[in-house]
């Protein structure tokens, strides 16, 4: 078929549905990639190029529980998690709040460097051969019709929702999530009322590096882990972060699918290699004609 | 410091550089300088536009790997002259880069989005070399013929099979020469107007638009001369390996060390990249021989280390080697003076 | 030598600047005076390109300015100062001062020389080699007010520049101002210190939520009842005449 000049495969639309459908599943991952990053630019104001790093760093966690101690990838998401949580929380307070005094140029350096000594370490530590998980159920699933929904995707899809969900119960129900908006919002003001933003700012990271581990977990059973894994994923969740606009949690969600679904459909219509360049695309001209995203409110 | 000393400091290393292949017997020091001075040539390129113009791309390699390209290409697929494809790679470059600067500045994109576009642009251009094999040769990359006539050696730019002295020194010569003219481009700009200009414009440009600074012109030019740069690193690697392919031209590791070198060595100056290249690359040879004895060969170790100093740098040293060298120049000469 | 007419800018429901017009005549000090959040700064803005209007024209020396690029503006002749000031922080005096003077001059050494006479012009001789940086507010004022004078303008916009000076700097201040009319630049400025505008100004202008509200002598505008009830609220100016009365009495 013809489109923009181009001479493209024709498919039925049971393929095409079957490929949105995965990609809808894909979407949900990305969705939860890019709630971590848009949750700390929301708040801290800062691109964290380390996002991909510690995503990857987590999946090698996850792997390691499960080949050492038999721990099933979903299951680990209760120690990885938390243990998540900590690892941003300091890094963050330890690192990178230190390092960028405040500016936002040199920000984007640290976070740049903080992602390279990680990817590398675990280059130097892991070797960068690929490491699979097997779980028994992963080739098992649910007969959609157009196309066969596994259990990991299914889990993944179910996960994703329900951790964005809790996210948002947290934020606006708890005090700590309130400070959280309330940092996000208005920063001189928050440190008025007496709410210690340093403290915040490591704990809004900390949460944006225990949804990448969440993530991780979702994402094992069926991605193969490998040093450059992370850097894959980062340029999606940027996308994704931009499209859906910069600081809003629908936004993630919806440019979590919207990227799923198009990435698919690249794959389907454009091939496997030429497919990725979809995100490439999308992302310059969303950030050309509308930086702010689609539900965002900030601008660059 | 003085005109004066700097022009002796200048003196002393140019001079150092030009000689040393005359004193250095192995050909692993000379391989050391050789790369030290081609990542000190992408480092300048990339600090025209970051250092001075604080315009922080994260996709550099976007330049280096479309001057090798067309260097590549043209030589492939026309059988042109490397000296005359040098200039299209170049300039093809610049144009390149004009494109990018116009889509990036027009619309106003600045800070971490400028770079998040820069390194988008990067991997497009990756994908697209890796999938339009009919014109780049795809995955497989592009192979040059070995040129083994002697005679041939200076008009193919292929030193490897020409007299001792060029197969041991041409392409370390090479390299030098770019550097010497990039270097001189960077010490040009910094002393003129445009120069004066695009530091006001990355100190604060609304107040340099409020002065009459076209600031998009400004940051259009800087982008050009940037990419010109880097290019001619490109050009310089695919004469001296004869081969490039999507990984190696448009890679996130020539992205990351174009920018490492003048970070460190100190942003916005002309010497910078220069020193902070010897740096890294010392330091990395230095690790990986301290590696080497307790791990055996495994990679990544340098850059872990590089990536540990660059935030160490931004920390504690934000102008870099050569803010910290002045800073201890100056307390020399208030002690000798005293 | 500058016409402003009916003027107007709105930020999405909020009307910043509404059908505002005045007029700055060659060789005149002009003030623009007006309560916090008039839109006084938002008309410079307008004038200098930094903002488009929604509606109305500027005029400069006869030539139509509205919608150009504010460097395109400036090297028309006129120039803007900001009310938050914004020196060049990286750089030193002299360096700062030389980007304006480059508007006019191509060389290096030219533009570097150019700027060490204006600073000696403001009074900042002595501090041509420190960073921008380290200058205290009444520094960083004065650099702005030379980076502007550097491009050789022939009106100047001064936005506030006596703000956070005590009595003696705004002495100082007013005394360079009046010097650099008196060498034949036209002056436009949006102030609050009082006492600089009773001084200075041939002629005010005052803005009250965006619109003009009054206009003529400084000595008669302070008295305009309009201008008092904006500055102090609904009915001052009867209370004020009250008080008087009873004054007098």
């Amino acid at each position: 078929m013809e489109f923009l000049g181009l001479d493209l495969p024709s498919y039925g639309w049971e393929t095409v549905l079957g490929s949105a459908i995965s990609g809808v599943f894909l979407g949900s991952i990305y969705a939860l990639v890019a709630l971590g990053l848009t949750l700390i630019y929301g708040v801290l104001h800062i691109i964290n190029f380390a996002h991909g790093a510690l995503l990857m760093l987590a999946m090698y966690a996850v792997f390691f529980l499960w080949k050492f101690l038999g721990l099933d990838p979903y299951l680990a998401m209760i120690i990885v998690v938390p243990g998540a949580y900590v690892f941003g929380y300091g890094l963050q307070r330890g690192i990178i709040g230190k390092a960028s005094h405040g500016r936002d140029e040199i920000i984007l350096l640290v976070t740049l460097g903080v992602s390279i000594v990680i990817e590398n370490a675990a280059l130097f530590f892991f070797s960068a051969s690929e490491r699979s998980v097997l779980v028994p159920y992963d080739l098992d699933g649910i007969d959609l019709g157009v196309t066969y929904a596994v259990y990991p995707e299914l889990i993944a899809l179910g996960g994703s929702l329900l951790i964005t969900f809790a996210l948002w119960l947290f934020m606006s129900l708890t005090d700590t999530g309130k400070a959280i908006r309330a940092v996000a919002k208005e920063r001189q003001g928050a440190r008025l009322v007496g709410i210690n933003v340093d403290h915040i700012f490591a704990v809004t990271f900390g949460i944006g590096t225990a949804c990448v581990a969440a993530a991780a977990s979702l994402l094992v059973p069926t991605y193969a882990v490998h040093p450059q894994i992370g850097y894959l994923f980062v340029l999606i969740a940027f996308t994704v972060v931009v499209l859906g606009g910069m600081g809003s949690f629908i936004g993630a969600l919806v440019g979590g699918f919207l990227i799923g679904v198009t990435e698919q459909l690249g794959r389907l219509y454009l091939g496997e290699s030429m497919g990725v360049i979809t995100i490439s695309v999308i992302f310059i001209l969303v950030l050309l004609f509308r930086p702010t995203g689609l539900f965002g409110q900030r601008s660059g | 410091m003085t005109t004066r000393e700097r022009i002796l400091g200048w003196a002393f290393i140019l001079c150092a550089l030009a000689l040393a292949p005359l004193f250095i017997t192995s050909n692993r020091w000379i391989d050391f300088l050789e790369l030290t001075l081609f990542i000190a040539v992408l480092g300048q390129g990339w600090n025209v536009l970051g250092g001075y113009g604080g315009q922080y791309s994260f996709g550099h390699a976007v330049f280096f790997g479309t001057g090798a390209y067309i260097q590549a290409l043209l030589q492939y697929k026309l059988g042109w002259s490397p000296w005359l494809t040098l200039w299209f790679a170049i300039s093809g470059t610049a144009a390149v880069a004009a494109m990018i600067g116009y889509l990036s500045f027009r619309y106003g994109l600045r800070g971490s989005y400028f770079a998040l576009i820069t390194l988008a642009f990067a991997e497009a251009f990756h994908v697209v070399s890796r999938s339009w094999s009919s014109f780049t040769e795809g995955g497989q990359g592009v192979q040059l013929t070995l040129n083994q006539d002697p005679a041939l050696a200076l008009v193919t730019f292929q030193f490897s099979f020409g007299g001792p002295f060029m197969k041991a020194y041409g392409f370390y010569y090479t390299i030098f020469a770019i550097l010497l003219i990039s270097y001189a481009a960077t010490w040009w700009m910094e002393h003129s107007r445009f120069g004066a200009q695009l530091v006001a414009v990355r100190e604060n440009e609304d107040a340099a638009e409020a002065l009459g600074v076209n600031a998009f012109a400004v940051k259009m030019r800087a982008i050009c001369l940037s990419a010109a740069i880097t290019a001619s690193g490109g050009v310089y690697y695919v004469q001296k390996f004869l081969f490039i392919e999507p990984g190696i031209a448009y890679g996130t590791a020539k992205s990351v060390e174009a920018l490492f070198a003048p970070i460190i060595g100190g942003l916005g100056t002309v010497l910078g990249p220069l020193i902070g290249s010897f740096f890294i690359h010392g330091v990395g040879e230095v690790a990986k021989e301290a590696i080497h004895g307790i791990f055996g060969d495994r990679p990544g170790v340098d850059l872990i280390l590089f990536g540990i100093i660059l935030v160490l740098i931004l920390a504690f040293a934000p102008r870099g080697l050569v803010g910290l060298l002045e800073r201890v120049w100056i307390r020399l000469k208030a002690r000798r003076d005293a | 030598m500058l016409d402003v007419r009916t003027m107007s800018k709105s930020f999405g429901g909020l009307k910043a600047v509404s059908e505002a017009s005045l007029t700055v005549s060659e060789g005149s000090i002009v003030s623009l005076i007006g309560p916090n959040g008039a839109g006084k700064t938002t008309l410079f803005a307008l004038i200098s390109g930094f903002l488009k209007p929604d509606s109305g024209a500027v005029t400069f020396n006869g030539a139509a300015i509205t919608g150009q690029r504010p460097h395109q503006i400036c090297h028309k002749g006129l120039v803007r100062t900001f009310q938050v000031v914004q020196p060049f922080a990286g750089l030193t005096v002299r360096e700062n001062i030389a980007v304006g003077a480059h508007t006019r001059v191509a060389g290096r050494a030219a533009a570097l020389a150019a700027a060490g006479e204006i600073a000696q012009l403001v009074g900042m001789g002595a501090q041509l080699d420190q960073s921008a940086g380290d200058l205290t507010i009444a520094g960083r004022k004065r650099l702005e007010l030379a980076r502007a004078l550097a491009t050789g303008p022939k009106l100047l916009l001064l936005d506030e520049v006596m703000a956070g000076l005590n009595a003696t700097e705004i002495a100082d201040l007013v005394a360079v101002v009046r010097k650099i009319r008196d060498s034949g630049v036209t002056i436009f400025l949006i102030e609050h210190v009082m006492q600089a505008v009773m001084s200075l100004s041939d002629y005010t202008y005052v803005l009250n939520h965006g619109a003009m509200i009054a206009e003529g002598q400084p000595s008669q505008v302070t008295k305009d009842p309009n201008v008092i009830e904006a500055y102090l609220g609904h009915g001052a100016a009867k209370r004020l005449l009250a008080m008087e009365a009873t004054a007098d009495a």
